[in-house]
């Protein structure tokens, strides 16, 4: 379970106060709004990489809020997959296991089923540099699923993505969140792809929270 | 009215652009042209004959290079902090880092010499003789060299999306970790940049060597100081020749600078 209690976040003349929600176990939530009424913000601050003036968030009843993005045990995905340029795939998915220290052999078997879900298997040797929008947001995906993450950030996965490819996407989205059985929150603008995702919708308006439903 | 409207030739307008731009394009080249006929290889020659000019070469390839080497020592670290952080006095430091590019070379010079008859300095030269010795001229060329060296890390790291740093901290990284496995190797093209940079700027660096380090033969003798000493005393040719000498290298500096995509991130 994700859980923000009495969130209040601050930047310059922007300012969210007093949200809270819950995010049951296992769920997939979607968290939208329109564009900069905060939603990334509020993503951010779950991943540890923005610091809230007050309130609490809590993971599977643990207080996070004061843990390094790190610590937290969240897989996050940013809108444009900020894939790391130097890297070949293979690394880049094998990333956070080579942090953790992973045997080699384990770090290898784990490469090998996440490009085998995600289809990565033809790329996994080659720089990012010329991937198509598809590919950069699959091999963000598996990079942050690699060390089975205790819930998965996604912060507009497809927005910059073809209609086909965010077709695609959206059903690799369905069955990985069904095979890990994953707390998911994603955040979008976009109604359709929170109706066709979303367990639980939740919407951002005028700096209030309001649970929609699926 | 009609809506036809045609909107001219564009003409006009580039061969004015390329004339007022060209013209200083074409006073570099002249420059050198003059430079080149005024020389003969026989010149060449015997300026590299000279035990003081062969001196004068190897101690500014020498001290170029461990200057270039400190250059990124600091401006890793400081171009790092000034993109990414936010600290007291940051526009402060900001505007302090200007201050060697902005005030005459000689005035660095005599910072450093004054420095140096401090009690402080005068203590650091009880166990390593710097005014007017070797270390003088690298100290010398990094107090300006550096301020350009990080002001091109800065910008390195401006260019390199803050966001692939935070997904390393969300996927276990702590900061250094992410700094140097996955913000570092992206910034190899500006490390090579911000190093070339340090390096031809520390070639051409004169007035603070001739003031803090003085123009002694076969001790503190670089290039431009041999320049100097060479016209002193009406050798004209040896000077030509040991200027061209330095075009060279200034030039070799600036293409292998272009060919790692200087050009590209816009520094030069």
């Amino acid at each position: 379970m994700i859980e923000l209690d009495d969130l209040c976040i601050r930047q310059g003349a922007f300012a969210l106060e007093n949200l809270s929600f819950q995010v049951p176990s296992g769920a997939y939530s979607v968290l939208m709004g329109k564009t900069g009424c905060g939603k990334t913000s509020v993503l951010e601050c779950v991943a540890g990489l923005r610091t809230p003036v007050s309130g609490r968030i809590r993971l599977h009843g643990h207080d996070v809020t004061d843990l390094a993005p790190g610590a937290r045990g969240l897989g996050y995905v940013p809108q444009d997959g900020a894939l790391f340029r130097t890297m070949r795939v293979r690394d880049q998915l094998a990333f956070a296991l080579v942090i953790r220290h992973w045997p080699v052999r384990q770090i290898d078997e784990r490469v090998k089923e996440l490009a085998g879900w995600l289809g990565l298997e033809a790329l996994l040797d080659r720089f990012t540099h010329g991937l198509s929008g598809g590919e950069a947001q699959r091999i963000a995906l598996g990079r942050a699923l690699a060390f089975h993450p205790r819930a998965l950030l996604l912060d507009e996965p497809l927005s910059s993505l073809d209609e086909d490819t965010r077709g695609e996407l959206t059903s690799l989205l369905k069955q990985l969140h069904a095979r890990e059985n994953l707390t998911v929150l994603h955040v979008t603008h976009s109604r359709s792809e929170a109706e066709r995702l979303g367990d639980v919708i939740f919407r951002l308006e005028n700096g209030k929270i309001s649970e929609k439903g699926p | 009215m009609t809506s036809e409207h045609r909107p001219g030739s564009n003409l006009p307008f580039f061969v004015a652009f390329s004339l007022l731009g060209g013209s200083y394009v074409v006073l570099i080249l002249a420059m050198l042209a003059a430079d080149i006929f005024k020389t003969s290889p026989i010149h060449f020659w015997n300026a590299l004959s000279s035990p003081e000019i062969r001196y004068s070469i190897r101690l500014s390839l020498i001290s170029c290079s461990i200057t270039a080497i400190l250059a990124l020592w600091v401006a890793v670290p400081l171009g790092y902090l000034l993109s990414r952080t936010e600290f007291i006095g940051r526009t402060l430091v900001d505007t302090v880092l200007d201050i060697p590019i902005v005030i005459p070379p000689l005035v660095v010079g005599l910072s450093l010499l004054i420095l140096f008859q401090t009690s402080p300095g005068q203590f650091i030269q009880k166990f390593v003789p710097i005014t007017f010795a070797i270390p003088s001229v690298i100290l010398a060329q990094f107090a300006v060299s550096t301020a350009f060296a990080v002001r091109t890390m800065r910008v390195t790291f401006d260019q390199i999306p803050v966001r692939t740093e935070q997904v390393a901290l969300t996927l276990g990284c702590n900061r250094s970790q992410a700094f140097w496995r996955v913000t570092f190797p992206q910034a190899r093209r500006g490390l090579l940049t911000a190093g070339t940079l340090a390096w031809a700027r520390s070639l051409g660096e004169f007035g603070p060597i001739l003031i803090f380090s003085g123009a002694t033969r076969m001790k503190t003798e670089v290039l431009p100081t041999t320049v100097f000493l060479e016209l002193s005393i009406g050798k004209l040719e040896a000077a030509l020749a040991v200027s061209l000498l330095m075009v060279v290298a200034a030039v070799i500096v600036l293409v292998i600078a272009r060919a790692f995509g200087l050009r590209g991130a816009g520094l030069i």
